[in-house]
Order: C-alpha cells, then sequence, then structure tokens
C-alpha cells in the first residue's frame, strides 16, 4: 500500500490543475457569450486578421 | 432656415428638423458611451435580430471597415454589439448608420446605474466558489470512499487528515455566500435557512476535525463539502435566471428622451441633457419626440398623444397656453414651450416619487423559503437540544458522546433539499414562462402570483393595443382614390393616419404638391391641381360624416371609423381568471365611454374611469385592505405607481421604460392570455414546492429519528443527503411537462416587433 502514497498528490495535483484552468478562462472572460463562441466556431472565414476587443 | 413663426404652417416640420434630429442623436449616443481611454468612446448597441454566425460576421465587417472604427465585437447570447472608435475621426452616428444600412434594427444599450456590473460580479464569485466547492467535493469524495471501503486505523487518520487540509479552506472560501448571508439574519434578528446551514457545515467541519485529532471516530468532511457544492447549484442556477430575464428586459430598453432642445434668445436651438433643464427656459419639441419636463405651450400648436401618461387613447389637439405633461408624445407639428419645472419636479419624477413610496409596502413580503426557515431552524436547534441532553442522561455523563450525536443530527438536517426545493422550482419555471413569452424579473414574484384573488387591468396599451384600426367605412372607397389617400396617410404620425394607411396596405402612391399637416385639423395636400384633404369632417367640408373623412377635390368623401382593437385573447384571460375565482377590474385614465365599450367587450364588470395615478393606487390599497392580493396589469407612466403597489405586476413589453420597470413579469407576447399562462404557472409551482418540501419533511422523519438514536454513519448521511436533493430536483423538473392552454400565436417574431417599436420610434426623430 504504502508505495502508492504518491498517488494522492498526484490526484490533488491533477485536480488543483483543473481548478486553476477554470478560474483562468473565468478571468479571461470566455464564458461571456457561449452562444456566439459556439457560432464562430462554423466560421471558416481565416481571411485578414478581424478586429476584436 | 426660419424655425420660428407659424409651426401650425406644418410643411417645415417636414425638413426643418433633420439636423438637429442628427445633433441630438449623437449627443444621446455619445452620452451613452464609455470612455476606456482619451479620445476613445465605447459604445454598445442592442441587436434584437442577430442569430447566428452570418448575422455577427455582416455586423463585424460592416462596422469594422469604417474608418474611425478601433475595435468591434459581437455578443450573441446577449444580442449586444460593442464598438470602440476614435473620437476625433468620425461619429457615433456614422455607426448607428451603418447598421440601418444592414437593415438590422437595434437601439443603444445604456448599461444603467451601474447595478449591472454588481451583479455580474456576484455571478462570478458564485461560480468561483461552485468551482472550488466541487474540486474540495470531488477529492474528499475519493478519500471517504476509500474509508468506507475498508481503510483502517493509520490509514484511514491520514485521509481524513488530508480531507481536512482541503475542506477548510474550500470551505472558508465557498461557503461565504452563505455565511454573510446568515449573519445579516441574525443581525437584523432574523433566521433564515442559510443559518441552520452555517451552522451544521461548520459544526460538522468543527466536530471532524476533532475526531480526527483525537484519533477515532467518524468525519463528515464530505457531508460539508458536498452540501456547500450542491446548494452553491441551486444558487447559481437562481442567479442565472436573473440574468436571463435581465437581459431580456434590457434588449425591449429603448431611448427616452434624455436630451432637450433648448430655444435661445435669437432662435438658436442647443440640444441639453433633461437634467440640466431649468423651470422657465423655452424649449422645442419636434413632431415625434417626448416632452422632456412638464410645460406651457407658448407657440405652435400639434396633436399630443398622452396614452402613456394618462391613459387616454385619443390623441388631444394642444396649442398656445396648453399645458403638457413630461413625457407625453408629440404627433405632428412643431411646438416652442417653456418649462414650468424642472426635470427633477416634472410629472415623470412625481410618479417616481410614488413609486418608490408605493415600494415599501411590498418588501414587507417573505419569501416562502424564509418562512419555512423559520418554523425549521428552531425546531432543528430544539431537536438537537434534545437529543443532547437526552444522551447525556442516558449516557451517564457521557457529554462528549452527547454532542457528537446532537452534531451529527444538526448534520443531517442540514436543509440541503430545503434550500434547494425553491431555487430549483423557480427556475424551472423561469425557463417554461420564457418559453411562453414570460419575462420573469424577480424568483419571489411568482411565488406573490400564486396568491392573487383579484386582478386590476388597465385599459389603453394593456386591454386594447392603444393603437386604433380602422373598423367601418362611411360611403364608398373607389379605387383610384387608393393611391391618393396612401400617400396623404403616409405623411403624417397621426394614429389615425397609421390607422388608414395600414388598412389599406402597402401599394401604389401618388405623387402630391405642397402637402401641409394642420395640427388638430388633418392633412391636406394637392394634386393634379385639385386639393385632398384628410381629417376632421367639419374641417374636410363633409359634416354629415363621423370618422376621419377623405375629400377629393369638392367632391365626394369618404369616412373612416377608428376604434382601439382589443388585445387578442382579452376576453378569454378574463374568463380563465374568473373561472379561478378572481375578481377582475378595469381601471383606466380614459373617459367614461371608452372604458365602458372595452369592460363590456372583455366581459369586465367592474370598472372606474378618468382616474388618477393616485386614484389607482388607492383602489388597489381599498382592495388590498380587503383582504386581497392584488395583480396590477398596466402598461403606462400613469400605472407606474399603481404596479408597485400591487401585490404583484405584468406589463406588456411594449409598455413605457417606467412601467416596465415597475413590473415584475413582462409580456413578450402580442396577445393577452400570458396573464393567464403565467397565473396557472404559478399555481403549478406552487403546487411543486410544497411536494418538494413534503419530501424534504418525509426524508427529515426518516433521518431524524435515526441521527438522534445514535445510529448515522457519515456513509447514510452522504447517501441521504444526496437521495433527497436529486429527488427534489426531479419533481421540479416535472413542471416541464406541459399542460394549459394551447399555444395560439407565434410571438417568438413579436419579440423582435416589440423592439421595432422603439427602433421605429427613433427613426422618426
Amino acid at each position: 500500500m504504502n508505495n502508492l502514497i504518491f498517488l494522492i498528490p498526484v490526484a490533488l495535483g491533477l485536480g488543483l490543475l483543473g481548478l486553476a484552468a477554470f478560474v483562468w478562462s473565468l478571468h479571461t472572460n470566455q464564458y461571456d457569450d457561449l452562444d456566439g463562441a459556439a457560432q464562430r466556431i462554423l466560421d471558416d472565414d481565416d481571411g485578414p486578421e478581424e478586429t476584436t476587443s | 432656415m426660419s424655425c420660428c413663426g407659424d409651426a401650425a404652417a406644418g410643411r417645415q416640420t417636414l425638413d426643418l428638423p433633420a439636423q438637429m434630429r442628427e445633433r441630438a442623436r449623437e449627443d444621446d449616443l455619445r452620452r451613452a458611451s464609455s470612455e476606456p481611454s482619451p479620445g476613445r468612446l465605447q459604445t454598445v448597441w442592442v441587436v434584437p435580430d442577430m442569430h447566428c454566425i452570418a448575422c455577427i460576421r455582416s455586423i463585424e465587417k460592416a462596422v469594422g471597415a469604417l474608418a474611425h472604427v478601433e475595435a468591434v465585437r459581437a455578443n450573441l447570447s446577449r444580442r449586444l454589439v460593442s464598438v470602440t472608435w476614435r473620437t476625433d475621426e468620425g461619429s457615433a452616428l456614422a455607426i448607428d448608420h451603418a447598421l440601418d444600412a444592414l437593415g438590422f434594427a437595434h437601439t443603444v444599450f445604456e448599461p444603467g446605474d451601474g447595478s449591472s456590473a454588481a451583479v455580474e460580479a456576484r455571478g462570478r464569485q458564485l461560480l468561483l466558489c461552485l468551482a472550488v466547492a466541487g474540486f474540495a467535493s470531488a477529492n474528499i469524495m475519493l478519500l471517504s470512499v476509500s474509508v468506507w471501503s475498508g481503510a483502517v486505523e493509520e490509514t484511514a487518520r491520514l485521509f481524513h487528515l488530508i480531507s481536512a487540509l482541503i475542506a477548510v479552506p474550500a470551505v472558508a472560501y465557498a461557503g461565504r455566500p452563505f455565511f454573510t448571508s446568515a449573519l445579516t439574519a441574525l443581525s437584523a434578528r432574523r433566521l433564515n435557512m442559510d443559518v441552520p446551514i452555517s451552522l451544521a457545515v461548520i459544526l460538522a467541519l468543527a466536530m471532524s476535525i476533532f475526531e480526527t485529532l483525537a484519533g477515532d471516530g467518524d468525519a463528515y468532511f464530505d457531508a460539508a463539502v458536498t452540501l456547500l457544492f450542491f446548494l452553491l447549484i441551486g444558487r447559481y442556477l437562481d442567479h442565472l435566471m436573473r440574468i436571463k430575464a435581465r437581459a431580456a428586459v434590457d434588449r425591449l430598453a429603448r431611448l427616452a428622451a434624455k436630451s432637450a432642445l433648448v430655444l435661445g434668445e435669437d432662435g438658436e436651438t442647443t440640444v441639453v441633457p433633461v437634467t440640466e433643464v431649468l423651470a422657465g427656459a423655452r424649449l422645442r419639441v419636434l413632431p415625434g419626440e417626448r416632452v422632456p419636463v412638464d410645460g406651457v405651450v407658448i407657440d405652435g400648436a400639434s396633436d399630443i398623444d398622452r396614452s402613456l401618461v394618462t391613459g387616454e387613447s385619443e390623441p388631444v389637439v394642444i396649442a398656445k397656453d396648453g399645458r403638457l405633461e413630461a413625457g407625453v408624445l408629440n404627433l405632428t407639428g412643431v411646438i416652442d414651450m417653456v418649462a414650468t419645472a424642472d426635470a427633477d419636479h416634472s410629472f415623470l419624477a412625481e410618479i417616481n416619487r410614488m413609486m418608490a413610496a408605493a415600494e415599501r409596502g411590498r418588501s414587507a413580503y417573505i419569501r416562502v423559503a424564509d418562512r419555512m426557515a423559520q418554523i425549521y431552524a428552531p425546531a432543528v436547534h430544539l431537536l438537537a437540544l434534545v437529543t443532547f441532553i437526552g444522551w447525556t442522561i442516558v449516557g451517564g455523563g457521557d457529554w462528549v458522546n452527547a454532542l457528537t450525536i446532537a452534531i451529527a443530527v444538526l448534520i443531517i438536517t442540514c436543509p440541503c433539499a430545503l434550500g434547494l426545493a425553491v431555487p430549483v422550482a423557480h427556475v424551472v419555471a423561469a425557463n417554461r414562462l420564457f418559453a411562453d413569452g414570460i419575462l420573469m424579473r424577480d424568483g419571489a414574484a411568482i411565488e406573490r402570483l400564486a396568491r392573487i384573488d383579484a386582478v386590476v387591468f388597465d385599459k389603453t396599451g394593456t386591454l386594447t393595443l392603444g393603437q386604433p384600426k380602422v373598423s367601418e367605412l362611411e360611403g364608398e372607397l373607389p379605387a383610384k382614390w387608393r393611391p391618393v389617400l396612401r400617400a396623404l396617410a403616409s405623411r403624417s404620425s397621426h394614429p389615425a393616419a397609421k390607422a388608414i394607411a395600414d388598412f389599406l396596405q402597402p401599394g401604389p402612391q401618388a405623387e402630391l404638391d405642397a402637402i401641409n399637416e394642420k395640427p388638430g385639423f388633418g392633412v391636406e395636400a394637392r394634386y393634379q391641381g385639385k386639393r385632398v384633404r384628410l381629417g376632421r369632417p367639419g374641417w374636410v367640408g363633409a359634416p354629415q360624416l363621423t370618422g376621419v373623412t377623405f375629400r377629393f377635390g369638392d367632391g365626394d368623401s369618404v369616412g373612416f371609423k377608428l376604434a382601439d382593437v382589443m388585445r387578442p385573447g382579452a376576453r378569454e384571460t378574463v374568463g380563465a381568471l374568473k373561472a379561478g375565482g378572481v375578481k377582475v377590474e378595469l381601471v383606466s385614465g380614459d373617459h367614461g365611454d371608452a372604458v365602458a365599450a372595452a369592460a363590456a367587450e372583455a366581459d369586465v364588470g367592474t370598472f372606474i374611469a378618468g382616474a388618477t395615478p393616485a386614484q389607482k393606487i388607492e383602489r388597489i390599497h381599498a382592495l388590498q385592505h380587503d383582504g386581497r392580493n392584488v395583480l396590477m396589469v398596466g402598461d403606462g407612466l400613469n400605472d407606474g405607481p399603481a404596479l408597485t403597489a400591487a401585490d404583484v405586476s405584468m406589463a406588456p413589453a411594449a409598455a413605457s421604460d417606467v412601467g416596465r420597470m415597475a413590473a415584475d413579469f413582462v409580456l413578450v407576447r402580442p396577445d393577452l392570455t400570458g396573464v393567464a399562462r403565467a397565473h396557472e404557472t404559478a399555481l403549478q409551482t406552487g403546487r411543486v414546492v410544497r411536494q418538494n418540501f413534503a419530501i424534504a419533511l418525509i426524508y427529515n422523519c426518516i433521518a431524524v429519528p435515526m441521527a438522534m438514536a445514535g445510529g448515522v454513519t457519515p456513509l447514510i448521511a452522504a447517501i441521504a443527503m444526496s437521495a433527497s436533493s436529486v429527488l427534489v430536483i426531479a419533481n421540479s423538473l416535472r413542471l416541464n411537462w406541459r399542460g394549459g392552454l394551447p399555444e395560439t400565436v407565434d410571438f417568438r417574431s413579436a419579440e423582435a416587433a416589440a423592439v421595432a417599436v422603439p427602433a421605429r420610434l427613433e427613426a422618426a426623430r
């Protein structure tokens, strides 16, 4: 059993990684326009750089 | 350009104000903008018809192509387009015109009083709490499962220690929404659901830490954290519902008169914000604009639409020395007026004061969940105390064991299901209402709606559409007159002219010369050398007719009888409400005959005509005094105070800003059946909430004796709490099962129509 103890920090670390990723996505306003994001991915106009804010 | 003199000469209304309008519009747009950096403004437009990637792309491309635009981003969820532009190189109006050219109806979005920023921040905080609680509960549950499945001694202790290390910071962070709310309630000497929740979580945590350090016994880390996780889901859903309704209501916002044209000594006009207009200032009001402050006409004459302000459905003619209330709509002629009050003392401000006064009555309502908490919380705490005393006596003074069992009682009774019972039912109900074209602005409103036993309707704009339609023809209408009549009617913004234009339907228009609108009489023009007139029978020269009359030259004439049309479904709605045992009344500011006719048509027995805003409030208070719970349905400025005074209120989407902001529900559908639908949904929601409470109660009846007997383990607690929560959520979802009135209209297009009304008003400016 004791040689499996390293799994605990690994599990916690992965969990924290997920949490950090979520917090980051929240702080970069990625949840502001869910409908728009769903539609924008269908757009395959890779033309000149768009003006975005 | 000559602007003074006889405004009744009318013709000048067509070309004089174009420049002024543009200036006023540009000013309004700039005022609604924010300034992210010097020399740059960020303006946000609401574009309700934006639906897909093609719309986004065309808007972003067209607006982005303007030289002075720095950045443009469309937000599809909120139907907003935000544009950052350089002020020294171009105007907001150019962007506005670009949107016009694309054919999208739009209005400028005003962020309002900053409260929306606070709401957003709260939503973000809840989401972060939810994420932390989710992370913690998943990891602790992992460790707990290993303990339950057989880890013992040192291993169990280690797992508990790790759990504690995760749980303590997680609870400290994710529990804040509950702790602060509980503290606020306690400091006001009240009890709400958050008090037992906070107590249970903190005690469970404290006891578990104690047991872990002492070496043996059970730990409830998983229970404490999962509890927070479940409850935060409920909180966040509740919050989402509010955001959704709020965004939908924002979408209806229109640009009210925010600026006024002040007339200088030299006859020049300057654009000034309404708030800076002082009593005694001379103002000019253009056709299609709302009067910014109370005043008296000094020059000119016009037809005035007072329907939103007083409830009168017929426009009245105002000439020199006539009084104007702030908010009335100038239809036909240019008028100059002297302000008799500044904006803070105008009719509108008076209405706002009455509303603030009426608001106090409503805050007395206590939400169902809080009413439950006032019984539940003391009962639970009493039970825990009884358990503690009982076990101390039975155990012969072993108070540590007694305390452990008492805390287990508190944990097991923690109102997890109760905390979800109300918000989940409300969210499901709000979604159902949303699908029915009814926006709910406040979760407590649906509880109040379920209790009503009296409904007061306003007439103009609520029971009726507020726009006249041609109901009958007097005489013959030869086909060759139609193009002439169409051209003539389209030149006036008088509602009667609009009704006639609608009646004739779009088609070829004749070329007219010397078009002239005489406020209070009608429009006239020359067609192939002959004079054609549309207006009052006496003025046209056909006094034998009664309706709006058209006369071709000196020859024959034809009359159009107009009537205010009932909103579709009015009679059915009144019938459905009456069948449900609800008393229905009609209280209107309009004249007696018109109100009586509408009352008869909608089958409303009791009606009051000519009511002022104060009298409307009085009537509602009188009903409330009889012990009734009153629903007010109204749309106008004059209904604002009554909407606030009633227990619960609704407004159609086309209502005045004041009416819409005061109402708890906004009807996006064009017919009136929304009132009956909302009432029915409210009753069903009430039933589901009661069932949810019953489920929670049954769970407690089983679990509490077990806990008091000392037979609860952390595993049982975890299973029981999750099971009751899932049951409650499943029961709430039943609200989605359809029933009730069949769908009769396609109101989805009506949402666009409701927004198109303000857009048209602006186009007229």
